[in-house]
């Protein structure tokens, strides 16, 4: 049994020019302990599919209209987006660890108040418990001399630190399931395989479960036990890492690993295949296959029939697709 | 001049580029961000330099000190046999139109009032290679080079995509037929499935023009890719310098090593298999950089020989050089 399990998750905007379905029937669980990927471009309904599951869409224009968020066995989507139940789960059991350090701390309170404030609301510790733990925390996350830079603003810190300050802040109240919106966009790649490593070491000693979601398909493939991939609002194909990257079956899967250059390729000897065409604009989208338009295995029957939705082509593998290309 | 001399279309020398700290009513100055610290690199006719290193490692000021566009510290910048370095602007202009620039973000550098067609027509005007009656024609014929409908010539930046966005800034950059662009981070702002179609076009332009790049970026998977010979900068030094295969599979400097390993590869068999240098602490401030090799304090290398002179960039063959006492 799934620790987390969204079901036909719906989320749709309304704007002035039409209606957007941000996230369509997004269907996707997390194991216990487990580090999964949720992979996609800019605008692919990543970043919606998981705040709608913290219940953090805006409303209006938002609104989740259908699905399911089982968490415990209760179905989150069943409770006000701030009522209690949902406030006393969000940043304590589900946490989120934003991509730009800078705009989500809140830049005139201190590390510790904003590390303590949690601490203090969800496991009811007193001032000087929660700042022991907060201390303590800093040094988890590898941020020195974490007595003193407690005190300090987040404009103190670099980028890199001040995204372990954030990563300190999911990992306070011992979650079940901490979501990584683009964890290390904002940072170098040293810096990169500082934090990411370090979030592996975390969530593995403290059997948290981690969702990444990130447009780099390099970072998830090392860390990623499971990987989603989503286009155009929905999920078009899931499976073991090893075989969304070994064996994709999904044409916008194979497209977008045959589009990005790999290190260790001889300068010359492969020419990238790009996809054509751009992504779709989510408004007022036709019935048929989104990918469509930049599909270049497409079959008649494409045109005619509606979406397709999620089948098994393997073990624990699904695309949604009416072709299905073998290997690569 | 000799033939090997005519072949560089830019020779770079012990170029620095220091920016005062000022302070106080009378801005007096206090230090210097020494953003590039004597480097020296050379770009052959019809190659591509590729330039990485992380934020701050001085690879886009080097970049904008070749385009002159800042006026170097000290040190020379040859460009097409001509030391530019400290040339007055007015004599500049007839160098710089022999120099195009694409810049990283698509958003940022276009004018938004302006049209796509002003944007791409500015600089033939700006040098007097076009009169009125043939802007037109040229302009469109730049919008066919890099795979635009010169229909869209009367829309302003707004109306076209982020790939598209890069696509004008490309037929600006090719305006007046230079020899040499700067790329800048061409495609990090772009998304996964755009990026590949500016790269290969960016590769289809310098065949058929016979183009010259310096491409400057921090994906190392990218650069790779592109460039003919790679440069690794680390807080305003070059740190090695090798042909791009060669600084894959035999990479000398260890700071290459670890940047080599940071690099994420898609593809989850190979990377279980990899071993992950991960560095400890941050890049140090170029204000205060730290004493002999930059990188000494992070290195897992380092003896203590490493903190007293500066590492020179030696030749060990095969047009590899490396700044490194320990290799």
């Amino acid at each position: 049994m799934a620790l987390l399990d969204v079901q036909e998750l719906q989320t749709y905007f309304h704007t002035e020019y039409g209606l957007v379905k941000a996230a369509d029937k997004v269907t996707f669980h997390v194991n216990e302990g487990e580090i999964i990927g949720l992979v996609g471009e800019s605008g692919c309904g990543k970043s919606v599919s998981i705040l709608s599951v913290m219940r953090l869409i805006p409303s209006p224009p938002g609104e989740t209209v259908g699905g399911k968020v089982i968490f415990e066995g209760k179905d989150l989507l069943k409770y006000q987006p701030n009522g209690r139940e949902m406030r006393a789960i969000r940043g304590s059991k589900l946490t989120m660890i934003f991509q730009e350090p800078m705009t989500s701390l809140n830049p005139v309170l201190t590390v510790s108040r904003q590390l303590t404030e949690t601490l203090e609301l969800h496991l009811d510790m007193d001032k000087r418990a929660a700042r022991e733990r907060a201390i303590e925390l800093l040094r988890m996350v590898g941020v020195p001399d974490a007595p003193r830079r407690i005190d300090d603003y987040p404009h103190q810190f670099s980028g890199g630190m001040r995204q372990r300050v954030m990563i300190a802040m999911a990992l306070s109240c011992n979650p079940a399931v901490i979501f990584a919106d683009e964890p290390t966009t904002a940072v170098d790649v040293t810096t990169q395989a500082q934090l990411l490593e370090l979030m592996k070491d975390l969530v593995t000693r403290l059997n948290t479960s981690l969702v990444i979601v990130t447009h780099n398909l390099g970072v998830v493939a090392r860390y990623a036990e499971r990987i989603y991939v989503m286009y155009a609002g929905r999920i078009i194909e899931s499976g073991r890492s090893e075989d969304i990257f070994g064996h994709p079956r999904h044409p916008y899967t194979v497209g977008l690993l045959n589009s990005v250059p790999r290190l260790g390729e001889r300068h010359g000897t492969r020419k990238l295949i790009p996809i054509y065409g751009l992504p779709p604009n989510l408004i007022n989208m036709p019935q048929t296959c989104a990918f469509l338009p930049r599909c270049t295995e497409k079959i008649g029957k494409c045109e005619k029939e509606p979406w397709p939705e999620l089948r098994a082509v393997g073990d624990d593998h699904y695309i949604s697709c009416y072709v299905d290309i073998k290997g690569k | 001049m000799d033939e090997s001399q005519n072949d560089m279309i830019v020779q770079v020398k012990n170029l620095k580029m220091y920016f005062p700290i000022t302070r106080g009513l009378l801005r007096r100055k206090v230090a210097d961000i020494k953003a590039v610290d004597d480097i020296s690199f050379e770009i052959k006719r019809n190659e591509t330099m590729g330039l990485v290193g992380e934020s701050g490692c001085g690879k886009t000021t080097t970049g904008r000190c070749v385009l002159r566009l800042y006026e170097p510290t000290s040190g020379s910048i040859i460009f097409t046999g001509h030391d530019i370095s400290k040339m007055p602007e007015r004599k500049i202009q007839r160098y710089r139109k022999d120099m195009g620039a694409i810049w990283q973000d698509p958003f940022g550098s276009l004018n938004p009032r302006q049209s796509a067609g002003g944007i791409v027509g500015d600089p033939l005007k700006v040098h007097h290679m076009a009169d009125k009656s043939e802007l037109k024609d040229k302009v469109a014929e730049l919008f066919r080079i890099v795979g635009l409908d010169p229909d869209m010539m009367d829309r302003v930046p707004h109306e076209f995509s982020g790939g598209q966005r890069q696509r004008i800034g490309v037929a600006r950059a090719l305006a007046c037929s230079p020899s040499l662009i700067i790329c800048d981070e061409p495609i990090s702002a772009l998304d996964v499935s755009i990026q590949a179609q500016i790269i290969n076009l960016l590769e289809e332009l310098q065949e058929k023009l016979g183009l010259t790049y310096l491409f400057i970026a921090h994906d190392l998977a990218v650069v790779q890719h592109i460039s003919d010979r790679v440069g690794v900068m680390y807080l305003g030094r070059i740190m090695e310098i090798a042909d791009s295969w060669e600084l894959y599979e035999n990479p000398l400097h260890p700071y290459t090593k670890a940047l080599l390993s940071a690099i994420p590869i898609p593809d989850p068999v190979a990377e279980k298999t990899r071993t992950r240098i991960v560095l400890k602490g941050e890049v140090p401030s170029p204000v205060a950089p730290p004493p002999g090799c930059h990188f000494h304090p992070r290195c897992q290398m380092a003896i203590p020989e490493c903190s007293q002179a500066r590492p020179p960039l030696r030749d060990v063959g095969n047009g590899h050089y490396v700044a490194c006492i320990r290799v």
